[in-house]
């Protein structure tokens, strides 16, 4: 008896509907299981996660904060994905826009009108973030050097860069040694809307929309999608190849650069340690968990934050150590990405050479 | 459409298992009594530091059994400085919490933000200067324990290079330098205490690092200030000895630990929730010392002579009795005199203080 794997022929409803079902209470149980050995109630804790992250418009506003940031780039991410270009470095492209908003907010204030002051710590933002991943791009199509090393690599440089300048030349000078910028004027916030909550959600649902409108409607959007599933037939048909990357991979790089502007100008208000928690790497997982879908993207960044903001209840209610939240947070996510597998493959069993023919004659 | 439909049941799906979650009865994590005053900590690393947090979750721990069930206590450990200790806090004051300590510099302005929001509840951050009329400071003078460490330091040490694992270069740590130098000078002018900055208050491996950095360099005896036991460890391990900080930390790592400045928050902690609890409480400025209490010298390595011993039992003597160890004439790196004779550093220029005293080898910023 064999098994192995079979791509679906077609998608079915059923395995499209049933599947994410299945895992999401496998990975319920598989928790509950963990819980109980750890002397805690199952439920008790699901319900305080729950409560910690919707149970309330302050706790959601909270779980917006988280959510904004893993839209952006989630969005950056699942459009680079959709070429096939491996853009791991969303964390180093947040970073370089929220290093460029705390420049144009620190530096340039001076001279630019407070009007137009915080349209262009976003624009610098954004750019900043396009020419991060620019450069990846560039070395991708003129040398063909593999994407997912350097935008890695880049992350820890951008960090490292935004370290060294909170840590340098950019400390508060009345900030007594503690690392982290000035704070930037008040004309560079950007605005909340309710909590923390701030209106870098509008940006997030907007560019979900105007993407989702771009590769699904649009001939440029047509041509994304035939290099992402053969470039030998994009080139066959008289696309260009490289500029369409270079293009894609810059507003992908965008879209994380506006997260990183967003998270100093609303949040923090200075550039400083715990701008980014990692929300670029998270954005890998969001993005394929929304199968590439810019809109799915938004809910699915919803839902991500909602478990990072629960994962904290399981420490501040249940008292359970700092750890479990994550085994709780990996547990969940583990079964639900394994499952989106079984939505495109089933497992095919084989008895025996005559069954296999049999089998195989009957599908 | 296929796919927005698998994200439609996901959400609904979480949504009618999370709504059957709440129906049924949540059993109460610890049994609240009607009239429990309810305390929430802020950790930056684990109690299991066995160093900074270690010492304020003990200090938590006292009270539990000071007050009984008349105090309902709550801790979260390893929140990040920074925007994200913002949510925590809030979360704390949301769920009802009537005082919430931060015991960590940089969440001063993530306390001070949540203060100002929920006017009800009592706030007490730890080493920071920003108040509020429902938020105060607490902190205590450690460096007073550091210069009886330093003098042991200065003694036993024979390379005289004395190596020094700081965290960041902010007053809290700068003044503490200065002081176990000063320690270590008035026994040892030749010796000199040579700083390496980590940059972070909690991180085992670099904190070691730092500590190898140091004794590769020559270094034969390493203080800190950091918040766990790992530069302790990477001494004993060069056969070295060391000072510690937070906690008695000879009790973990052992006798090459000749002494340690430590924290004992529990006397801090019980009398400001006292107040709390009896509703005299405003908000203050707490800086306690050796003759508080709340800071003082663990008892002393075996490894430390009698006649060092003496020295540090006179120089507590005169702390203990009023005199301060920032009393002139004190030089600084460059051997100007910074502090004159029969003058001493104020409490504004202490908690301000950005520059080393001589025999520091390092740099403030």
């Amino acid at each position: 008896m064999k098994f192995y794997f079979e791509k679906r022929k077609a998608l079915s409803v059923k395995a499209v509907v049933l599947v994410p079902v299945v895992s999401f209470v496998v990975s319920l149980l598989l928790t509950a299981v963990i819980l109980f050995i750890f002397g805690a109630n199952p439920l008790a804790t699901y319900a305080a996660m729950f409560g910690g992250a919707f149970g309330s418009g302050r706790a959601f506003t909270e779980t917006l904060v988280k959510a904004i940031p893993l839209m952006l780039t989630g969005l950056g991410v699942a459009l680079a994905f959709k070429m096939r270009f491996w853009n791991i470095g969303a964390e180093g492209q947040l970073a370089m826009g929220g290093i460029s908003a705390a420049a144009v907010a620190l530096f340039a204030s001076p001279w630019i009108p407070k009007v137009i002051l915080l349209p262009a710590v976003l624009a610098g933002a954004c750019l900043a973030g396009a020419l991060w991943a620019g450069i990846p791009a560039l070395l991708k199509t003129s040398l063909k050097v593999d994407e997912t090393l350097t935008t890695l690599m880049m992350n820890y440089v951008a960090i490292l860069i935004s370290e060294t300048l909170y840590y340098g030349p950019w400390r508060d000078p009345n900030g007594f040694g503690f690392p982290g910028t000035a704070p930037f004027p008040e004309a560079a916030w950007l605005p909340r809307f309710a909590g923390r909550a701030h209106i870098g959600l509008v940006f997030g649902v907007i560019l979900a929309v105007a993407l989702w409108i771009v590769l699904d409607r649009t001939r440029w959007g047509f041509e994304l999608k035939i290099i992402g599933n053969s470039q030998a037939s994009a080139r066959y048909l008289g696309i260009s190849v490289e500029r369409n990357i270079v293009m894609a991979i810059l507003l992908s790089g965008a879209a994380s650069g506006l997260a990183g502007g967003c998270e100093v100008t609303a949040i923090s208000h200075r550039l400083q340690q715990g701008m980014s928690l990692g929300y670029g790497y998270t954005a890998i997982i969001v993005a394929w968990m929304a199968q590439l879908n810019p809109i799915a993207v938004v809910f699915v960044s919803l839902l991500m934050a909602g478990l990072l903001v629960g994962g904290d209840q399981v420490q501040m209610m249940m008292g359970l150590p700092a750890a479990m939240g994550l085994v709780i947070q990996g547990m969940i996510l583990f079964p639900m990405l394994a499952g989106s597998f079984f939505t495109e493959y089933h497992i095919k069993v084989v008895r025996s050479p005559k069954a296999a023919v049999a089998a195989g004659g009957a599908a | 459409m296929k796919k927005l439909a698998v994200l439609g049941t996901i959400l609904l799906v979480s949504a009618i298992l999370f709504a059957g979650c709440n129906k049924k009865p949540v059993e109460p994590v610890a049994v609240e009594k009607p009239k429990a005053f309810k305390v929430a900590f802020v950790y930056i690393g684990p109690p299991g530091d066995l160093g900074w947090t270690y010492e304020h979750d003990r200090g938590r721990k006292a009270l539990n059994e000071a007050f009984g069930e008349k105090l309902q206590t709550a801790f979260i450990e390893n929140v990040p400085e920074g925007p994200d200790a913002t949510r925590v806090i809030r979360q704390y004051a949301q769920d009802g919490y009537d005082m919430i300590f931060t015991t960590s510099f940089g969440y001063m302005d993530p306390t001070l933000e949540v203060a100002k929001e929920f006017p009800n509840v009592k706030f007490e951050h730890c080493s920071g200067y920003k108040t509020n009329p429902n938020m105060a400071t607490y902190f205590g003078r450690i460096e007073e324990a550091r210069y009886l460490s330093g003098i042991i330091a200065g003694k036993m040490t024979k390379s005289n290079k004395i190596g020094f694992v700081a965290a960041f270069p902010i007053p809290e740590v700068v003044r503490g330098i200065n002081g176990f130098t000063l320690g270590v000078r008035s026994v040892n002018p030749k010796a000199q205490v040579k700083v390496v900055w980590t940059n972070t208050w909690y991180d085992p491996v670099k904190e070691r690092e730092a500590a190898v950095a140091l004794l590769d360099d020559g270094s034969d005896i390493i203080a800190q200030h950091q918040d766990t036991t790992e530069p302790q460890k990477a001494a004993k391990e060069r056969g070295k000895f060391s000072i510690g900080y937070d906690s008695d930390m000879g009790k973990f790592v052992g006798d090459t630990v000749l002494a340690s400045p430590i924290w004992n928050w529990a006397v801090y902690y019980k009398d400001t929730i006292g107040k709390a609890m009896a509703g005299t409480w405003t908000s203050h400025q707490y800086w306690g010392g050796l003759k508080d209490g709340v800071v003082a010298l663990s008892d002393l390595s075996p490894n430390v002579p009698e006649d060092v011993k003496t020295l540090v039992k006179a120089a507590q003597d005169k702390i203990t009795g009023g005199w301060s160890i920032f009393s002139g004439p004190i030089k600084d790196q460059a051997g100007k005199i910074a502090v004159k004779e029969g003058e001493t550093v104020p409490d504004d220029k202490q908690s301000t203080m950005d520059w080393f005293v001589a025999g520091v080898v390092g740099k403030v910023k």
